[in-house]
């Protein structure tokens, strides 16, 4: 997207596939087009299977979903035979839609990004005692990678975990942790944080289970008080937002990330 | 040793570049292995858990749940332990029970079941008169029966459809309903799959009953149940039948119901069973006085049925750093064999496991790959090594998550691994979709074949960077190897040698389902079963173990 421009005049209403005239075309941000390789083209990549035998009339069936979708041409590049009455496609199709990029909001997490210094600088600056974190996965979920990434000592990406850190008391529960029992031991632990992993997606089970966590931390007079963070490779700020979590953290979250964002909402929680 | 193919071929399907390795330090590794495992023999034998109560009941037949869903295995072990009555087993009050009344073993828990029959009451304080020590062992003996029975159908499938060409090919099955598992299958089974593995939706490992019947919801996975297994074992045969191909079945005989479930899958011929003497202590809490007794009963269950077992290894990597925690993997394999070897399971029994897991972005990943992959191979020769895939660093970036795949089935093939678990590139993300799979096989059926002769080909420079880096790991893991054997292998869990974790004798679940066994103790299938595995040459006359690799590396 660099090379072009990012003025926004009035776009083209079609999607020229030729004739783009000298030097590139500027982006009209207010009506983006996916691009392929030429401004408005519109190229799409799927990839899916259909439950119907492998067949002429699967790929039509793979062309004709596309055009429901409002898809232009689509192109059948590949098609496979997966047996037992079932079939793989690839299509490329061009997008005539667009979307306003002018009007586009994303929830963003209201921290700034510190390193380690930092946090630990912050937190020196308003508080004596140290920031008490629990962690754990909640629900069936047994995958602690997640959380073991951001808490554990050895940390992830080449960043030491909120283990290492001087700022923090952490407390990592593991693995399966029912959210009465998350909330008892924050209650004793007297947690300043509460960090809940959830890996296992399967039929949404991790919204779910999040969102009763916070009902239930209401129920028990134990939202007030205490920062809630989630983390996971489905999940996002915006949908922690949501879920009634103060942030979210997707894939790819390093531990600076967090303990950039606990640092500041648990100092700003002790401001009067 | 046993000659017959029963699961694998006893040699590798092709060769594989060798490796020097100091033949002194692997036999001293092996030695301190079987040191460490015969500590923890001599405190499992003289113990036992609810779970392989449960077991000994299943053997002998009962089967069934309460309209309330409770196993009548559970109901029975559950009435005799809160009675104060299980130290003695559950076999001899159960037999009494079954003359007293002339009831059949599932006709009897349904008694125990409805509160008209107390088992305690039956519960002798001696040695079990000679009708009961009768009745026991024709029970017992029925139990064992039906397992050689399926593994004996196992060795007639295989001598007319083949046992398959090494790397098998493992794919996992996990959609929650097991009819949507069995489409799944069938369809990875026509692209090529040799091995289903249904994983089990996550938090069975901590029930410590298993579900009884046909499941259609679980969480990530579907529920471990013995109709389940049936209704898999049924599709496979069928599919591969028609493909020409014996296609496996595996599931997981671990968490706290790990006999139980070996015994179940031994009934319904599955042929694989993640079963890890460690894995659940480490990674799911489960107390290891309770992980230790029971892995042995699963184990000599399966080394009857002629079940290759899955040990877990490649999970420390999962949490520890792969190149630094590279050798807590081999000594771990190490004392996972000595343990396999002491319960009767055989060579071609031991799919035990390592992982590919170096971050793949730094410089010579593939070697560290490569040098840990030889060294697991040359430790043990013709054992199917269950290799498996990139997972930490799979990040949601499919392409390249293929390409890392891609990587690592080169790596399998070049090595002669036995089992390779295909990578997903999705993994991180969800659970396979049925077109991510067959990325997934088609990817290897291609390198596969392309890289069978790979491994004979290829020479290790002598004094490169990959002997070297084996020889380091052989080393590091001796030194850890050392440790474990002088202060016992439950001390070294407490101190979290392995993947980082540290965990206490007392503490997890299950530990209340630990008993000593009093002194008229008795398991009629303890003593047949042992006979059995001494006839078929895989436990030594006197009981111990066999130790094909004596003399240091072949």
């Amino acid at each position: 997207m660099s090379k072009h421009p990012t003025q926004t005049p009035p776009g083209p209403s079609l999607v020229p596939l030729r004739g783009a005239g000298k030097g590139p075309r500027p982006v009209n941000l207010q009506a983006v087009r996916a691009y392929g390789d030429t401004l408005d083209d519109g190229q799409m990549m799927l990839s899916f299977a259909l439950p119907v035998p492998f067949s002429e009339e699967a790929k039509e069936a793979g062309r004709e979903l596309c055009r429901k979708m409002g898809l232009l041409e689509p192109q059948v590049y590949h098609a496979h035979d997966l047996g037992e009455g079932f079939t793989y496609l690839t299509i490329y199709a061009r997008n005539p839609h667009t979307v306003d990029f002018t009007k586009i909001s994303v929830p963003k997490l209201d921290a700034r990004r510190l390193d380690r210094h930092g946090v630990e600088a912050l937190w020196a600056e308003h508080m004596t005692r140290k920031i008490r974190i629990l962690g754990a996965c909640t629900g069936d979920d047994a995958h602690t990678v997640g959380i073991d990434a951001i808490l554990n000592v050895k940390g992830y990406h080449g960043e030491k975990g909120l283990e290492a850190y001087k700022c923090f008391e952490v407390k990592n529960l593991g693995a399966q942790v029912s959210n009465d029992v998350l909330l008892q031991e924050a209650r004793a632990f007297a947690a300043d944080a509460i960090l809940v992993s959830q890996v296992v997606t399967q039929k949404d089970c991790h919204r779910s289970n999040l969102a009763a966590l916070i009902d239930l931390a209401e129920a028990e007079g134990l939202r007030a008080g205490i920062t809630y963070v989630c983390g996971g490779p489905r999940l996002s700020h915006a949908i922690a937002l949501e879920l009634g979590f103060d942030a979210g953290f997707g894939a790819g979250t390093t531990p600076t990330e967090v303990a950039s964002f606990v640092v500041q909402a648990v100092v700003r929680e002790r401001q009067p | 040793m046993s000659v017959v193919c029963t699961a694998f071929p006893v040699a590798p399907g092709f060769d594989c570049p060798s490796l020097a390795l100091d033949s002194a330090q692997v036999a001293r590794g092996r030695a301190l292995a079987r040191k460490i495992a015969k500590e923890v023999q001599q405190f499992t034998e003289v113990r036992s858990t609810v779970a392989i109560e449960r077991t000994v009941l299943r053997l002998f037949g009962v089967e069934g749940a309460t309209d309330g869903e409770v196993p009548l295995c559970n109901v029975c072990v559950d009435q005799l332990q809160v009675a104060g009555r299980l130290t003695a087993g559950i076999a001899q009050p159960f037999c009494a029970a079954m003359l007293a009344t002339g009831l059949q073993p599932t006709e009897l828990a349904l008694e125990v079941a409805a509160g008209r029959l107390d088992l305690a009451s039956f519960a002798g304080p001696h040695a079990p008169d000679p009708a009961v020590l009768q009745l026991g062992r024709t029970l017992a003996n029925g139990g064992l029966d039906r397992i050689a029975a399926q593994r004996q159908q196992r060795d007639a499938f295989q001598a007319r459809l083949g046992c398959g060409v090494q790397p098998l090919r493992y794919v996992i099955v996990a959609s929650g309903n097991i009819y949507e598992d069995v489409v799944q299958a069938r369809v990875a089974a026509r692209q090529g799959a040799d091995i289903i593995a249904v994983i089990r939706s996550t938090g069975q490992s901590l029930l410590d009953y298993v579900p009884e019947g046909a499941t259609t919801e679980g969480f990530g996975g579907t529920f471990a149940t013995q109709d389940n297994f049936r209704l898999m074992r049924a599709a496979l045969d069928e599919v591969g039948e028609e493909l020409g191909r014996y296609i496996r079945l595996c599931n997981y005989a671990s968490g706290l119901c790990m006999p139980e479930i070996a015994c179940m899958g031994a009934f319904e011929r599955l042929d694989m069973m993640l079963n890890d003497a460690l894995y659940g202590i480490l990674f799911r809490d489960i107390n290891m006085q309770r992980t230790l007794c029971d892995q042995r009963v699963s184990r000599r269950l399966s080394a009857l049925a002629g079940l290759v077992i899955n040990t877990g290894e490649d999970n420390y990597l999962t949490t520890a750093d792969a190149i630094e925690a590279a050798h807590t993997v081999v000594a771990s394999t190490l004392i996972n064999e000595a343990l396999a070897r002491a319960a009767g399971l055989e060579t071609g029994q031991l799919g035990l496991g390592h992982a590919m897991e170096v971050n793949p972005l730094i410089e010579n990943s593939l070697s560290y790959e490569l040098a840990q992959a030889m060294l697991i191979r040359t430790l043990f020769p013709g054992a199917p090594l269950k290799f498996m895939p990139p997972t930490k660093h799979m990040t949601g970036n499919v392409m390249r998550g293929h390409v890392q795949d891609a990587m690592f089935n080169l790596v399998g093939v070049a090595t002669g691994q036995g089992i390779q678990l295909l990578g997903m590139a999705t993994e991180a993300m969800h659970t396979p979709h049925m077109h991510d799979r067959y990325w997934a096989l088609e990817s290897a059926n291609l390198i596969f074949a392309g890289g069978r002769a790979l491994g004979s080909e290829l020479a290790i420079k002598a004094g490169g960077s990959i002997e070297k880096r084996a020889q380091a790991t052989l080393t590091e893991a001796l030194g850890l190897l050392e440790e474990i054997a002088a202060e016992g292998l439950m001390t070294a869990l407490s101190r979290g040698h392995f993947a980082d974790i540290k965990r206490s004798p007392d503490g997890g679940r299950g530990q209340d389902g630990v008993f000593e066994r009093a002194e008229n103790y008795w398991d009629p299938s303890e003593a047949l079963l042992s006979e059995r595995l001494i006839a078929a040459q895989q436990l030594h006359a006197d009981g111990s173990a066999h130790d094909p690799y004596a003399g240091g590396a072949a």
